[in-house]
């Protein structure tokens, strides 16, 4: 579905961010991408929909090739792919509904979105994901009245109002607390079980990442050093993502956590 | 910052010693350059006028008391009028800033290159020239009266209006706007969903303060010929009818006084 040749991208003061990545997501799989501060994760799934133009290297989404789309192509191909971000990124001074419909943008024309005449089948789809997601009741709340598990639901809907086949998910959970996070990863993969969406999350929490992925790829300095299970991340591995520490904790947390998780369920 | 170690104990100093002298230094030579000043402004005052200076103000005070209340009659309409000038050069300047601003601003600007300088240079030129010589210039252009007021408070607070705002657009929240883009919104969505919401607070307080400087600056224009009240003080002066200037002065006072009013309760209700 979404399949990466060999992407290079070199920031303007010379820093190499991407190093000739290669990798293939396909459909309905959620990939955790996790590595150091610095290793590119964030650069890499903004290559995807060009919010970084990449220096160079080829990305297609279900055969349309991104990296070569002008203008309006580029629009359309956008549509496709939702984005949620770190600080949760909604326009603050406006409403849930509005931050919810922005995700319609790239569908409805100019003036339609000016005088906020949204088409009512987008209304209705921006109620039920409301309602899915627990906050039907704060549609008329400006985003900045909002606690920060609860924007980041907003986000979510926004996202997935666009309809789209794969998700570029930027460090959801990097500004909320534990249990928070646990719960905005839990909605975010059931989301995609539901609609047979494709994920790319950047995570730093690696035992979230574990918890919660069907596959783990790590990035250091701009390589893929790890593509595989969740369960194949050994204190070796780690090692080769982060560099040198005492991994046995992180590692041993998980298994913990797992059980206790399938318990509460 | 300076380290020095005594004995085995390093010693923690704001300044080295050297920078200390220096400041020291830039003191007195700025103190001397004043000390200096005076004196010449001193050697080149008439200080026979000066020392006259209390009674001549007790002398203008009492030819201006009690101001002529009668003559409040004729100033309505000048005040109106000023009023005027006021309110439609501000709404002229706002409807002609706000597109200069997003091409002054480095983030909105269609070209860094092309379009920024010359927006620039359109703030600049406007801000560089006092109301009252844009309206000194207009009514030699297009005559004397209200209207060249309003061309002349538009033209300089386009530079006002369009600075601060632009300022405003470069410090908003980049991550915001590249959501809305990230959704497919097109370059006029992508402004007035990520961009507008985030400066309209920005966008109000400027206006309703330029406002509010716009008609202490219209009171004066009349001087130049350029409509409003000033036209009557211009009057009232040249005949030295001093309680009419007074009065006039009295009722520019009120008029700021509540346009001041006015501006906090709307900037209030907005931001």
């Amino acid at each position: 579905m979404l399949r990466i040749e060999n992407l290079v991208k070199q920031y303007r003061t010379g820093d190499k961010a991407l190093k000739g990545i290669s990798l293939e997501v396909p459909v309905g799989q959620v990939m955790a991408l996790i590595g150091p501060s610095g290793a590119g994760k964030s650069t890499l799934i903004r290559c995807v929909n060009r919010l970084v133009e990449p220096s160079s290297g080829k990305i297609f989404l279900d055969g349309t090739e991104l990296t070569g789309l002008g203008i309006g192509g580029l629009r359309r191909a956008r549509r496709r792919m939702g984005m949620i971000f770190q600080e949760y990124a909604l326009v603050e001074r406006l409403s849930v509904m509005e931050n919810v419909l922005s995700g319609r943008l790239g569908y409805v024309g100019f003036w339609r979105s000016w005088w906020r005449r949204f088409p009512q089948s987008d209304v209705q789809e921006a109620f039920r994901l409301l309602e899915r997601v627990g906050l039907d009741h704060m549609a008329d709340k400006r985003a900045d009245e909002l606690s920060g598990g609860q924007r980041q639901r907003v986000g979510i809907c926004r996202a997935l109002i666009q309809n789209p086949s794969l998700l570029l998910v930027d460090e959801p959970t990097a500004s909320l607390d534990p249990k928070t996070s646990r719960q905005i990863m839990r909605l975010i993969c059931e989301l995609c079980d539901e609609r047979q969406l494709a994920a790319i999350i950047n995570i730093h929490d690696v035992q979230l990442a574990q918890m919660f992925a069907r596959r783990v790829v790590g990035l250091q300095l701009g390589e893929i050093v790890y593509d595989g299970p969740p369960d194949g991340l050994d204190a070796e591995v780690l090692t080769r993502i982060y560099g040198e520490e005492d991994w046995e904790a992180t590692i041993g947390k998980v298994d913990a956590e797992d059980e206790e998780n399938g318990e509460a369920a | 910052m300076s380290v020095v170690t005594k004995g085995d104990v390093p010693v923690w100093r704001r300044r080295t010693t050297p920078e200390q002298y220096f400041i020291w230094l830039a003191w007195l030579v700025g103190t001397a350059i004043t000390v200096y000043c005076w004196k010449l402004i001193s050697d080149k005052t008439l200080w026979i006028f000066v020392e006259d200076a209390p009674r001549q103000a007790a002398d203008m005070a009492s030819r201006m008391s009690p101001p002529a209340w009668s003559y409040m009659s004729k100033l309505w309409i000048p005040l109106w009028d000023t009023l005027n000038i006021a309110t439609l050069g501000t709404a002229i300047s706002i409807v002609l800033a706000v597109p200069v601003a997003f091409c002054a601003a480095r983030n909105t600007t269609p070209s860094v290159l092309f379009v920024r300088p010359v927006a620039l240079f359109i703030i600049v030129s406007s801000r560089s020239i006092n109301s009252l010589l844009w309206a000194l210039m207009l009514v030699t252009i297009l005559g004397p009266g209200v209207f060249a007021g309003v061309v002349a408070i538009g033209l300089r607070s386009i530079g006002f209006v369009a600075k601060l705002l632009y300022e405003a657009i470069e410090e908003i929240d980049a991550s915001q706007v590249e959501a809305v883009t990230a959704t497919g919104a097109s370059g006029a969505q992508v402004l007035t969903y990520g961009i507008v919401p985030q400066v309209l607070p920005a966008f109000a307080g400027i206006s309703v303060f330029r406002w509010d400087i716009n008609i202490r600056e219209s009171t004066v224009l009349g001087l130049v010929g350029a409509g409003g009240i000033g036209l009557q003080l211009d009057a009232s002066i040249n005949t030295l009818a001093w309680t009419q200037v007074s009065m006039i002065l009295l009722a520019i006072l009120a008029t700021v006084i509540v346009s001041e009013w006015v501006s906090a309760k709307i900037r209030h209700a907005i931001i």
